[in-house]
């Protein structure tokens, strides 16, 4: 699952942000916003395309670089938000 | 007084109080002062001459600031560019200051390598982190030596270099430190660039008053700013209207969750009245500013807070110690309510457009004195009967997008540059986060599709000047001599 999110992830980075036709360019870890790939209003677009790809509904205050600031992260952000185990977890 | 002076001289008052944060970083004043001085000394170790120019080239961080104001404790001038900025237009300022110094960071250094190989005066790069060492400087100069230059947007499609000397920049600080009643106590919180006037200033006017700056890169993460608002207990916090619609976004904001902060300014757009009432709900106790400006004069106006309420469209009064008044095509003042262009007339503003006479005379002219230049901004602008002063448009296209000023013709010119491109337009679109969004409204060979086109424009041109909209046609109408009427395509 976790691997399918990190594509469906890397396809939209790599055509909104850099305008080709994957996102191969970047590694799993790298930093967005370090890398200048992601800025302000490139994060609203991300957070809008997991809400409407993955049906997650991300909060003010999960908008952190912990969650969306690389491949990795957000990859197992959106896995924990789609697990209800997790999710439990996660709440207790 | 020259502006290296604000960071010496706080430096002197308060040596251990807080200078700076920046990310994990906090320097006293004391230490940004050392750190600059040791820049300074690196840089003469180089050659820098007095007058020469450094252009910096990094995002938010102590580095920049640290070179800042070194660049001035060298007798430098400096210029900082938009860490966004590609390669092509880095080389053009290179080249059109002539710099003798590029200051960059590893993120941004092949950017940086490509631009100086095409950049021949640039005799040293420096690259951040510094680790230099103090040395005994010589006096840096007067206050009537340049200090910096800013690169604009201009109609021309190539950036201009606004150029204010220490003097200009003393006046225009101490202006607006005095308007928001900027004081030792103050924690501004600022993810400006430095490379917008807006932002520098912070840096300056902490500087100056001895204040707190909080440095961060961007707005990308509202809610790590936010923190940061909460927990160093900010006072001042400079938006624009994009940034303003990107925190009332937010869901879990409560009135009253940042009692320390007591004010907030913003410039670049006038808010949407409904966004200013809804600042005002959430942060009930802190003055909200209304201001206007334009570079090459720092600072414009500003709307006492108190009259926001009274007359919540109007950008206001001269900045204290300035005059700002409307004129007809002759230059003679009108009477309230004639709309006409603004004129400003002040210590700050600018003296020239970098090596550019013909740019500089279009918008300095002869004041009332014979050795007086006043400023024409080129924006059109009414009073009412008190005199309080109203935005009616600009006289050029320039679109304000994010809060930055964008030529259409600086995007046009790249999307000429993309093989089956016929003929190019860019306007600009309402938008309710962007203020204004960029659409390019182009006519092109079979083939050249919408990716293609903003694929191109993002390799070349800063983030917020890449259309996110693009429109294909036929062909774009022409007015009688045959120039593409991109008036009429805005209007459509």
């Amino acid at each position: 699952m976790k691997h399918d999110i990190s594509l469906a992830v890397r396809r939209f980075i790599g055509e909104n942000f850099l305008f080709r036709d994957d996102g191969d360019a970047i590694t799993h870890d790298a930093s967005l916003l370090d890398a200048g790939i992601i800025d302000s209003t490139g994060v609203l677009e991300l957070v809008c395309f997991l809400e409407t790809t993955f049906g997650i509904e991300v909060q003010d205050d999960e908008m952190l670089p912990e969650n969306l600031d690389s491949i990795r992260a957000i990859a197992n952000y959106v896995d924990r938000k789609l697990d209800p185990r997790k999710k439990l977890e996660l709440v207790a | 007084m020259r502006v290296e002076s604000f960071l010496l001289e706080s430096a002197r008052r308060f040596p251990a109080k807080t200078a700076l944060v920046a990310g994990p970083q906090r320097l006293s004043y004391e230490e940004l002062a050392q750190r600059a001085s040791a820049f300074a000394a690196h840089l003469a170790s180089k050659g820098l001459q007095r007058g020469d120019r450094v252009v910096i080239f990094l995002q938010n961080s102590p580095e920049a600031v640290t070179a800042v104001f070194g660049t001035l404790l060298a007798g430098g001038i400096f210029s900082v560019v938009n860490p966004g900025t590609k390669s092509d237009k880095l080389a053009y300022i290179l080249n059109h200051c002539a710099a003798k110094v590029l200051v960059t960071e590893p993120r941004l250094q092949a950017i940086a390598h490509d631009a100086r190989e095409r950049a021949p005066a640039v005799a040293t790069t420096v690259v951040a982190p510094f680790n230099f060492q103090p040395a005994a400087l010589p006096n840096p100069g007067i206050d009537l030596d340049v200090a910096m230059i800013v690169y604009t947007s201009g109609s021309t499609g190539f950036p201009k270099g606004v150029t204010m000397t220490h003097a200009n920049i003393v006046a225009a600080a101490t202006s607006i430190t005095t308007y928001l009643e900027s004081k030792e106590s103050d924690v501004v919180l600022s993810v400006l660039p430095l490379a917008f006037d807006y932002g520098l200033y912070q840096a300056l006017m902490c500087a100056k008053v001895g204040a707190t700056l909080i440095l961060e890169k961007s707005f990308t993460y509202p809610a790590v700013v936010l923190e940061k608002l909460k927990n160093e207990r900010v006072t001042g916090f400079p938006l624009v209207p994009t940034l303003a619609a990107m925190l009332l976004q937010m869901k879990h904001l409560t009135p009253g969750m940042f009692p320390d902060l007591r004010y907030l300014t913003n410039t670049a757009a006038a808010l949407p009245r409904a966004h200013i009432e809804r600042l005002r709900d959430l942060f009930p106790q802190a003055k909200l500013y209304s201001m206007y400006g334009l570079t090459e004069c720092k600072r414009c106006t500003y709307l006492p807070p108190e009259q926001l309420a009274i007359r919540p469209e109007s950008v206001g009064i001269a900045i204290p110690g300035t005059e700002a008044y409307v004129v007809d095509e002759q230059g003679e003042r009108v009477p309230p309510g004639t709309t006409g262009e603004l004129v400003i007339r002040g210590a700050h503003v600018m003296k020239c457009y970098w090596n550019d006479d013909a740019a500089t005379s279009r918008v300095l002219k002869s004041g009332p004195y014979p050795w007086e230049k006043v400023l024409h901004t080129g924006d059109l602008f009414r009073t009412d009967t008190e005199g309080f002063l109203y935005f009616v448009s600009r006289k050029d296209d320039i679109i304000k997008t994010r809060g930055e000023k964008v030529s259409p013709k600086e995007v046009e010119n790249v999307l000429y540059e993309l093989a089956g491109i016929r003929e190019a337009a860019v306007i600009g679109v309402p938008d309710p986060l962007l203020g204004m969004a960029i659409k390019a409204i182009v006519a092109a060979e079979e083939g050249v599709t919408e990716r293609d086109v903003i694929r191109h424009c993002a390799a070349r041109l800063e983030d917020f000047m890449v259309p996110s909209i693009v429109e294909f046609r036929g062909q774009l109408p022409k007015s009688e001599n045959g120039k593409i009427a991109r008036k009429e395509l805005a209007a459509a």
